[in-house]
């Protein structure tokens, strides 16, 4: 087995990229991403890769864009402000049926808000964001582990699909330092496999076409009934990644659940504590914790409201985000209750536990 | 028989969408022979804009992408360093490059990216419908600005040319017109200039045309050329601003 090694998960996903092979990075300095930014800067040079500051990160998504459209594997990161000034290039790189991975180290919010950590961005990572009819597939690490092994996950979901993959993690997430056990790099015979795995469609004269090459990398559809087609098309593969990439934890699940907790990421984290000390002290509590929170695993929660179960219990670091697709998910079967903490504050397990027993303010 | 004249290899067979006398496509022809004649085609990528050129990307017969509005530039960073050995261009309106995507041009400038812009000044904004640009002269009408650009209130035309050559890192910075024949032979040389210096990985080339838009400025064709001689060049001049090949080169 490989060793682990302690590191903060802004590195630990950095590392990961690079050894799942990428070797392009455009990104913009913002806390409480900063770590990311500085660690691609110091080892893509070590690897042959391409390092850029950007001037902007509309600029840094833009590069992305160019980057994508040439069939190599391409990253970028931020923090909660700047990811809102990617959402134009967002937009155009799923309209173009790219692949490109995307880490929003989230902070407090709206506006410039503060450097902790948040999940303000839960609407804009899920429900859009950018403008039209597009999805971004965004997967929600709650361990830095999981943060690491997300970077693999992310780039083989883009290259799968073509489309923009986001990670949605948290300044906690980022900052924090725990073991990490990494993947082995891809090997040469991977690399080249890699580059040449978009030749069909990607910008890039290649050994099948070497006299003359045409292909566009593009968005507009001028003509409405070839745009309809098209975005019909995205529907169709939206359609597929619903059915095939739902991921989600199931924690202390059985019917002896009194109350089913929906939480993902960080807070997932802390619910897991107290949902520890409510079954050492006699109380059956069950969690779904969404990895994928688009698509996000409705039946995986209405699955798990079996007969015993009182209420679901919804703990997010925002004023109330998915709360609304878990609604949806328990369509009015049962009492769901929300549990919010914003600013960059984090909740106590024993505030959870207090939500769950409905002892608050006690 | 023999053939004197044909549509260059590097554009497609498509139909351009530009107005009748309409300079774009001059540009467009300019480009491409140069590409012919330096043997790039099949190692080049090109950005379109957002603009009247937009579908540049289907007129190119090379492989091409359609950047965001002003985004070119960034988007031409990530595919030259993403592969390298390919030649890449962009090609971009006044309001795309100076308005839209100004920090995306300097910047790239600065970073002095192995890419040619192309930059297509027609004092306007084509394809929205005729409104002012960064480049509309003082006192000049358009949609938006109705009773002339009155530069107290919104400011002086910006000098791309000027404002690119105050930076260290390009290789090569020219405004040539496309308002007559002489003109337009003296443009295909510069063109060639830049692509040459862009195939042999010199650095950041740049090449203004002074061009005109007879639709949006109300004039027929010669008329708008006649019109941008006497208006246009007084305020943006024509000639080299960079040219680090040379001795001494500025
Ligand atoms: C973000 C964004 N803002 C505005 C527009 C609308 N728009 C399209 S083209 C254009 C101006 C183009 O003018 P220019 O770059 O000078 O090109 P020209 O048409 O004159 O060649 C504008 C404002 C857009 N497509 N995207
Ligand atoms: S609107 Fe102006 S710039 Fe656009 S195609 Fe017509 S003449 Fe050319
Ligand atoms: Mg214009």
């Amino acid at each position: 087995m490989a060793e682990k090694i302690l590191m903060k998960g802004n590195e630990a996903v950095a590392e990961a990229a690079i050894r799942a092979g990428c070797r392009l990075y455009f990104a913009y300095p913002i806390t409480p991403q900063s770590e990311l930014i500085e660690y691609m800067a110091k080892m893509m040079p070590k690897v042959d890769g391409v390092f850029v500051q950007a001037e902007s990160e509309v600029a840094a998504i833009n590069m992305v864009y160019g980057a994508s459209g040439t069939g190599r594997r391409v990253m970028t990161s931020s923090s909660s402000p700047g990811i809102s000034l990617k959402m134009e290039g967002i937009s155009y790189i799923a309209g173009a049926n790219l692949p490109a991975v995307i880490v929003n180290v989230q902070r407090g919010g709206p506006g410039l808000g503060d450097i902790q950590p948040a999940q303000g961005d839960y609407f804009q990572a899920t429900k859009g964001g950018g403008h039209g009819d597009y999805r971004l597939i965004v997967l929600a690490p709650s361990t830095v582990q999981e943060f690491a092994d997300m970077a693999d996950l992310a780039f083989d979901l883009a290259d799968k699909y073509r489309n923009p993959v986001m990670i949605l993690s948290d300044g906690l997430l980022g900052q924090m330092m725990e073991p990490v056990e990494f993947k082995p790099s891809k090997t040469k015979e991977e690399m080249e496999a890699l580059d040449k795995q978009h030749y069909d469609w990607c910008m890039y004269p290649n050994e099948d076409e070497p006299n003359h090459h045409h292909h566009e990398i593009n968005s507009l559809e001028i003509d409405p009934l070839i745009l309809e087609q098209h975005v019909i098309k995205l529907g169709k593969k939206y359609d597929k990644i619903e059915k095939n990439e739902i991921r989600y934890e199931e924690y202390n699940i059985s019917d002896e659940n009194e109350v089913v907790v929906v939480a993902f990421g960080t807070a997932a984290r802390i619910a897991k504590s107290a949902i520890d000390q409510l079954q050492e002290e006699g109380t059956s509590i069950g969690m779904i914790r969404p990895i994928t929170v688009w698509p996000y695993p409705y039946e995986a929660i209405s699955n798990v409201l079996h007969e015993k179960v009182r209420k679901v219990v919804v703990c997010e670091l925002n004023l109330g985000q998915m709360v609304e697709d878990v609604k949806l998910a328990v369509n009015g079967k049962l009492p769901v209750e929300f549990l919010g903490k914003v600013g960059g504050i984090l909740f106590t397990p024993d505030e959870i536990k207090a939500k769950i027993l409905g002892t608050e303010g006690e | 028989m023999e053939i004197i004249a044909q549509r260059p290899k590097s554009l497609t067979d498509l139909q351009f969408t530009y107005c009748p006398g309409c300079t774009h496509g001059i540009s467009h022809r300019l480009i491409a022979e140069a590409m012919d004649e330096l043997d790039m085609r099949n190692n080049m990528m090109g950005v379109a804009p957002v603009g009247c050129s937009v579908f540049a990307y289907k007129f190119f017969d090379c492989d091409m992408a359609e950047a965001a509005h002003g985004r070119a530039p960034a988007l031409a960073t990530g595919m030259k360093r993403s592969r390298p050995n390919m030649h890449v261009f962009t090609y971009q309106g006044d309001g795309d490059l100076a308005a839209i995507g100004t920090a995306e041009i300097i910047h790239a400038a600065n970073r002095g990216e192995h890419i040619t812009v192309f930059f297509v000044n027609n004092a306007i904004y084509g394809m929205t419908g005729g409104q002012m640009a960064p480049t509309t002269l003082p006192g000049m009408k358009t949609s938006t600005s109705p009773y002339g650009r009155d530069e107290k209130d919104i400011g002086y035309p910006i000098k791309v040319c000027e404002l690119l050559s105050s930076l260290v890192a390009p290789y090569f910075i020219e405004r040539v017109s496309l308002l007559s024949p002489q003109d337009i032979m003296k443009a295909k040389k510069v063109v060639k200039k830049a692509l040459q210096f862009n195939k042999e990985e010199r650095g950041f080339t740049f090449v203004e045309f002074v061009s005109t838009c007879p639709t949006n400025w109300g004039l027929a064709p010669i008329d708008a050329m006649k019109w941008a001689k006497e208006n246009m060049l007084p305020f943006f001049p024509l000639g080299n601003y960079r040219d680090k090949s040379v001795e001494g080169g500025k």
